[in-house]
């Protein structure tokens, strides 16, 4: 599984949120999973299987597959919820 | 075998490597994952050189066209480019800088009440270049070099975020979070103008905006883009006759376009090195220091601060750009070096200034502030060039407040004291 994580220039806070999604697979048990970061210009370039970016970036990735949206980049709970979400509905968890 | 080791710590991209190895070791990693981000991160650092040949040549022909169409210098501030050439010369100092800042960030957070660990960290790099290319060119070298400069740039990875916690702390709701970017002086500047002039002004977060600037969002794009209609000005401006000599016969107009989005290339190379230096490195600082600072806040980069107020992001990029086009007619009506809009600098300094303006005056503290923001950005490079040494001669320079002003006073300080 891929999970690909993209921000404006794909430096920090893409970055940041790839480190909180680590940590959150970790936690919910998943393994076998990459998990990358990139600004939004590569992010069309590149296969995932989940993408994620905060809800001002979000709209430009769904064309590309299944897109979590976040509020805040910064809250794991939100994180934690939504990336549950969509591991059960792919059937990963 | 002396002749060995100096080599080694004098290569910039094998130094960077050994403190990425050093981070990846202390974090206990795997063989293999030791060995992927070495390497990768050397090659982060030769990737970025590669970059910069190619930003640095489609400046060059700006540069040209400019002088003849204007008859005078202007420069396009941009940290990417101006780093990239920075570190040919000035690499090796950098990465000791950088990685004894980071060391000194920790150390000010834990004994210090400036609990602030600065997680940004390309604008570490870029502002551990900027020290070390100052230093340098005021004469100074060796242990004394890497110790002053370490300090300083410890000190500005505390100072700054928390200069701006009291607006993070209206802006987030929180105060967990805090706030790391080198262009802190111009949102603080930002937040002060807005409590001045935003008495009464509704939210910006109350109107609906066009989602049409969207796009905007992917800085390459906007890059090529506003390049774009300057390269064509200076194109049509200085004559297709002398453009012509440049580009081999080519149409101008052709020329032009090519050249914006070969700078655009050439940034967005730069960034996938920085991009690969930066994986291997921010990780032990962030992990190192939450184990030895536990209570310390984290300092972001500007997007943490963006969906608190989509509507201000966009608000203040084009007010911030505004007043980088104003400035530049100052400036040219000054006989001064001319600094033109930078779209990348404009774009984050000024969504941020939008955010950090409107948190404290709404509309008008939005608009107003990232204008303030605008002219401090544009002004700044132009005291800030004359410091840089050789580098202040290339067509490109440090671009947020925050390199203006601690270049501007390191440089004045150290000429003070090495006479």
């Amino acid at each position: 599984m891929k999970i690909l994580v993209a921000c404006g220039s794909g430096l920090g806070s893409s970055f940041m949120m790839e480190m909180n999604v680590v940590k959150v697979l970790k936690e919910l048990g998943v393994e076998n999973f990459e998990v990358d970061h990139c600004d939004l210009s590569s992010a069309a370039t590149i296969k995932a299987d989940i993408y994620i970016g905060t809800r001002d970036i979000a709209s430009n990735l769904t064309s590309l597959g299944d897109t979590i949206s976040l509020n805040s980049m910064i809250d794991l709970n939100e994180l934690r919820e939504k990336l549950e979400g969509m591991l059960k509905q792919k059937g990963l968890l | 075998m002396l002749k060995l080791i100096l080599d080694i710590l004098s290569v910039p991209a094998i130094l960077v490597g050994l403190i990425a190895l050093l981070g990846l070791v202390m974090q206990k990693k795997s063989t293999s994952d030791i060995l992927k981000g070495t390497i990768k991160t050397i090659l982060g650092f030769l990737v970025l050189g590669g970059g910069a040949g190619i930003a640095v040549g489609a400046l060059e022909n700006f540069g040209l066209m400019f002088q003849q169409a204007f008859n005078v210098q202007g420069v396009v501030p941009h940290n990417e480019a101006v780093v990239a050439l920075a570190l040919e010369t000035y690499g090796t100092t950098t990465a000791y800088i950088m990685a004894f800042g980071m060391l000194a960030n920790i150390l000010i957070a834990k004994f210090t009440r400036l609990k602030y660990i600065f997680l940004t960290g390309h604008h570490t790099l870029y502002m551990a270049c900027l020290i070390a290319v100052i230093l340098m060119v005021s004469g100074l070298e060796g242990f004394v070099l890497i110790l002053i400069g370490a300090l300083v740039l410890g000190l500005t990875m505390a100072f700054f975020p928390a200069i701006a916690q009291p607006t993070m702390r209206r802006i987030t709701g929180t105060d967990d979070v805090a706030f790391g970017h080198f262009g802190t002086a111009g949102y603080v500047l930002s937040a002060w103008v807005g409590k001045l002039v935003g008495k009464g002004s509704r939210s910006t977060e109350e109107m609906n905006f066009p989602k049409g600037l969207g796009f905007l969002r992917d800085s390459t794009v906007a890059v090529a883009i506003v390049m774009g209609i300057f390269y064509i000005i200076v194109a049509v401006g200085s004559g297709a006759a002398f453009v012509s000599d440049l580009s081999g016969g080519q149409n101008h107009i052709i020329f032009a376009i090519i050249q914006a989005i070969t700078f655009a290339g050439g940034v967005y190379v730069i960034l996938q090195g920085v991009r690969l230096i930066l994986a291997e490195i921010v990780p032990a600082f962030k992990g190192i220091s939450e184990r030895l600072v536990p209570d310390a806040k984290p300092a972001l980069d500007c997007p943490v601060v963006f969906p608190y107020a989509p509507n201000a992001v966009l608000i203040g990029f084009l007010s911030s750009f505004v007043a980088g086009i104003v400035g530049m007619f100052i400036l040219i009506s000054l006989d001064a070096t001319v600094i033109l809009p930078g779209v990348v600098p404009h774009f984050f300094c000024g969504a941020t200034a939008g955010v950090f303006g409107n948190a404290t005056g709404g509309r008008r503290g939005a608009v107003i502030g990232a204008f303030a923001q605008g002219l401090l950005i544009t002004f700044l490079p132009v005291l800030l060039m004359p410091v840089l040494g050789d580098l202040g001669f290339a067509n490109t320079t440090f671009s947020d407040a925050d390199f203006g002003i601690v270049g501007i006073l390191l440089g004045n300080l150290a000429k003070l004291f090495m006479n």
